[in-house]
């Protein structure tokens, strides 16, 4: 069954940059020395330690271990197996982690170019967030700004952990271009540890820094709605990208407790935050953080009360389901078409603007 | 002003045998000069208590209210809310008829200060004020052990020194440590109070000296206000992946003023990662969501407000209805009023349990 | 709706407000600049006694950052919870079309009206020379 013509449309897909020298077309050849004179191997994240189950399924890693380092690889298990018609692009490769800030705007703009031409060019159906090099606003909006006219580029992507909150006035000029531009505010689980990944410290373990990035959107989001942006900036939509989902009402009833009393301290927040956040603010389904019960997803969902809330996503290929099972057993049978196409459709002005419209065919 | 409130006075105890888990005396310094020395009592006159953040007097996020306190909380004698005994009992214990009350006192208890030397003083002589002008004063008064914490061994020294003696409740830790409570550091903190068969409890608030939250500063008090709850998150994540009750199976942590919401989808959600990552904690044997069953308990204090009242009443089925225990915050401004708070879709048995039958479990009181 | 005699004008200067109770509830009457406003004394939220509130003035933005302070002393904020209330209307300020504190009508009558007429005097003695505050309830 399709909607617009479309099966699905798969808002979190993760290309794998599968060595720092795939960059080099990408690079001046003073960056290129660099990278070689002085050892630097590598920019992969320890929010994704390149080996540990949730990086990718076993079964989907090449010979050296890596997943998704091709658009073949999307196209067999995104398109073919699981039928998306669409798929978003978000590259986690760190380049938001490097604290030189003329480093980060090469390797950022060496990142989307490699998207753009490795990827974009090689498969029609795909699509791509321009990453971001938060380490330098102005560079930042430089780069939007370069990337835009490239209507493949669908969103914008930061990470759920930075240098301040996102809501903090002096990254407004990145929303101002992302909204002149219609391009939502990807966010997505990960951290430039800037911080430890916890107002508490470095965690023990790899599975808590994972597990604290639902904490790190809980912040996030708390911050982007007290500060006002989208009172600022009214065109701007939110995407929690691999957050967990059903950390949102709990977060929602106590931000609006808080607000009821606390009105007076952001006056500019004018109407009750859980109306804010349903206007203003997608989340990606997967990971769904429910256990395997389909009556408690369902209450879950419900719980949410929004039905546009909800955008399909694979995540792939991080591991977070066995099987064929995208979509978790419980989602209501009547939003899978909403959560399925109708919602990334809304979300995505540049989908929703090349998107054959209902019955056309 | 000119005006009068006569309150009612409710002498009889409420019908639902009320436990209160968290109410919060506040000492001055002259309160603790008897218990401390000549040395810091010339301390903390001179160089203040300084928690780990710059303001000398006051806080990082001004409270909504002085002393984030009920604005008819302050006593008529003067001083400042809950530190005037009389006016307290008059005013809450009497007026809710509540059959005890736990106090958890917060500044200037000395937790978390720069110097922990000054931390160990201050604990100590909150100890002892705690049963000397409160809780001799009225057998519906229980103490906290208040420890400092980062100093685990000056930490056991304080609740060797009071197990054994049944004034106190259960050892006092605060939730924003410099490190997360699951790291080994603190386990002999935890090893002290099983032995001393006192639960943990631990109590929004403290300074861990990193940014606020891991993404930085925010701005706004109503931002440290929802940050408590993600905090909360990561210290029992913490608590539990650490193996913290693998190795004592007997510890119980009491949650206090973290709110609730949160504790379903946290066990899913650590449920599963675990499930996919179990290799990296072999030392955990069951899946993190039990753990959160057996060893925690949480406030209701501040309620959830849901959108609507059958959300709550889920929310409490997967937490557990024993495992809530009533508390009220006073005399801070967030308070839950005991005869309000409670959803009204609680059955009989599920409002004696929260009122007061689970607090009288966890801590063992008659 | 009965017509309650509360106090004499002069009792409630402006800026100032008074507890009374009238037929078993707590109503409480302030002065604004001379005009008087009367709302039930339990907070709609949790049942806070607005008597014990903070008056303050209203904090509105046009824009995140830009701050505008106006009708100073016309907003109550309960003492527990914080919640604001117009004294003008009652409504909350968070949720104005649901919430709201319950307000009575409040008038100032002459004394020589009252005496003559069959207003209940709640706690004194009216006389023919002075003003009074009624509040119907």
């Amino acid at each position: 069954m399709t909607t617009n013509g479309l099966h699905s449309i798969d808002c979190d897909v993760h290309p794998t940059v599968p060595d720092i020298k795939a960059l080099f077309p990408y690079l001046d050849e003073m960056w290129r020395e660099s990278i070689e004179t002085r050892g630097i191997l590598s920019l992969e994240s320890n929010a994704y330690p390149p080996n540990a189950p949730i990086t990718a399924r076993p079964e989907w890693r090449g010979p050296k271990g890596q997943a998704a380092t091709s658009p073949a690889e999307i196209g067999r298990q995104v398109f073919d197996r699981w039928q998306a018609s669409l798929a978003i692009c978000n590259c986690l490769y760190g380049v938001q982690l490097v604290l030189n800030e003329d480093m980060a705007r090469a390797f950022t703009r060496a990142l989307n170019d490699w998207i753009a031409r490795e990827w974009l060019d090689r498969d029609p159906r795909l699509r791509a967030s321009i990453v971001v090099p938060m380490q330098n606003v102005d560079m930042a909006v430089e780069e939007i700004e370069r990337c835009a006219p490239d209507r493949r580029f669908v969103q914008i992507l930061v990470l759920a952990m930075q240098e301040a909150p996102l809501g903090r006035r002096q990254y407004w000029p990145i929303y101002a271009a992302a909204e002149r531009h219609k391009l939502p505010l990807g966010i997505h689980a990960g951290s430039s540890y800037r911080h430890p990944v916890t107002g508490i410290g470095w965690p023990t373990y790899y599975v808590e820094d994972y597990a604290a990035q639902s904490q790190g959107f809980q912040t996030q989001l708390a911050s982007l709605v007290s500060e006002g942006v989208f009172a600022k900036f009214p065109g701007l939509k939110a995407v929690l990208i691999e957050s967990g989902v059903t950390w949102l009402p709990g977060f929602l009833w106590r931000f609006s407790k808080y607000w009821r009393g606390l009105r007076f301290e952001a006056p500019w927040v004018d109407r009750p935050p859980e109306e804010i956040v349903r206007d203003h603010v997608r989340l990606t389904l997967q990971p769904f953080d429910a256990p395997d019960a389909p009556d408690l997803v369902e209450r879950a969902v419900e719980h949410l009360r929004c039905d546009d809330m909800l955008l399909y996503s694979s995540d792939f290929p991080h591991w977070q389901f066995d099987g064929d099972d995208v979509v978790p057993a419980g989602i209501p049978a009547g939003l899978r078409r909403k959560i399925l196409v109708e919602n990334p459709i809304a979300t995505y002005a540049r989908l929703k603007a090349e998107a054959p419209e209902e019955g056309a065919r | 002003m000119n005006m009068e409130l006569k309150q009612p006075l409710r002498a009889a105890k409420s019908k639902y045998a009320i436990v209160d888990c968290d109410i919060h005396p506040r000492a001055t310094i002259e309160d603790l000069r008897p218990y401390l020395s000549n040395h810091w009592q010339h301390y903390v006159q001179t160089y203040g208590m300084r928690s780990r953040h710059g303001f000398a007097k006051g806080y990082p996020y001004p409270k909504p209210t002085p002393l984030a306190s009920r604005r008819d909380s302050w006593p008529p004698t003067g001083g400042p809310p809950m530190s005037d005994f009389n006016f307290a009992r008059e005013q809450y214990l009497d007026f809710y008829g509540i059959s005890c009350g736990i106090m958890n006192p917060l500044t200037p208890s000395g937790q978390g200060d720069q110097n922990s030397e000054l931390s160990a003083a201050l604990t100590f002589a909150v100890n002892e004020w705690q049963v000397e002008d409160w809780v001799r004063r009225d057998p519906r008064l229980k103490a906290s052990v208040v420890v400092p914490y980062e100093d685990a061994q000056a930490s056991v020294k304080e609740i060797e020194r009071r197990a054994g003696d049944k004034n106190f409740a259960h050892v006092l830790l605060l939730s924003r440590t410099s490190e997360a409570l699951g790291h080994r550091r603190y386990w002999p903190i935890y090893k002290a109070a099983v032995e001393a068969g006192l639960p943990i409890g631990v109590h929004v608030f403290g300074y861990s000296g990193w940014a606020m939250t891991g993404t930085g500063w925010p701005s706004f008090y109503l931002e440290e206000g929802i940050e408590n709850a993600a905090t909360s998150q990561t210290l029992v994540a913490s608590l539990v992946m650490e193996g913290v009750f693998e190795e004592f199976r007997e510890l119980k942590v009491v949650l206090i003023e973290t709110g609730f919401g949160w504790v379903p989808s946290l066990g899913w959600r650590l449920d599963k990662h675990w499930n996919r990552m179990r290799d990296e904690v072999p030392h955990l044997k069951r899946p993190p969501s039990e753990y959160i069953r057996e060893h925690f308990w949480v406030s209701t204090q501040p309620m959830e407000e849901t959108e609507k009242p059958d959300q709550l009443i889920d929310v409490m089925k997967w937490i557990g209805f024993d495992r809530l225990l009533f508390a009220s915050d006073y005399p801070h401004w967030d308070f839950d009023d005991p005869f309000l708070a409670l959803p009204p879709a609680l059955s009989e048995v599920q409002r004696r349990a929260i009122y007061g039958d689970n607090a009288r479990a966890v801590y063992g009181l008659a | 709706m009965k017509k309650h005699v509360v106090a004499p004008v002069g009792e409630i200067p402006p800026g100032g407000r008074k507890l009374v109770t009238l037929d078993g509830r707590a109503v409480v009457v302030f002065n604004v600049a001379g005009e008087f406003f009367a709302l039930n004394n339990r907070c709609p939220h949790r049942g806070g006694s607005l008597a014990q509130g903070h008056l303050t003035g209203l904090v509105e933005a046009s824009a995140p950052g830009e701050y505008c302070y106006s009708r100073r002393g016309e907003i109550i904020r309960c003492p527990w919870h914080a919640w604001e209330f117009d004294l003008r209307t009652g409504r909350s300020w968070c949720d104005p079309q649901r919430l709201r504190a319950r307000q009575y009508p409040v008038s100032v009558e002459p004394g020589a009206k009252l005496v003559e007429g069959t207003y209940k005097a709640e706690t004194f003695p009216v006389t023919v020379e002075n003003d009074y505050v009624v509040i119907e309830a």
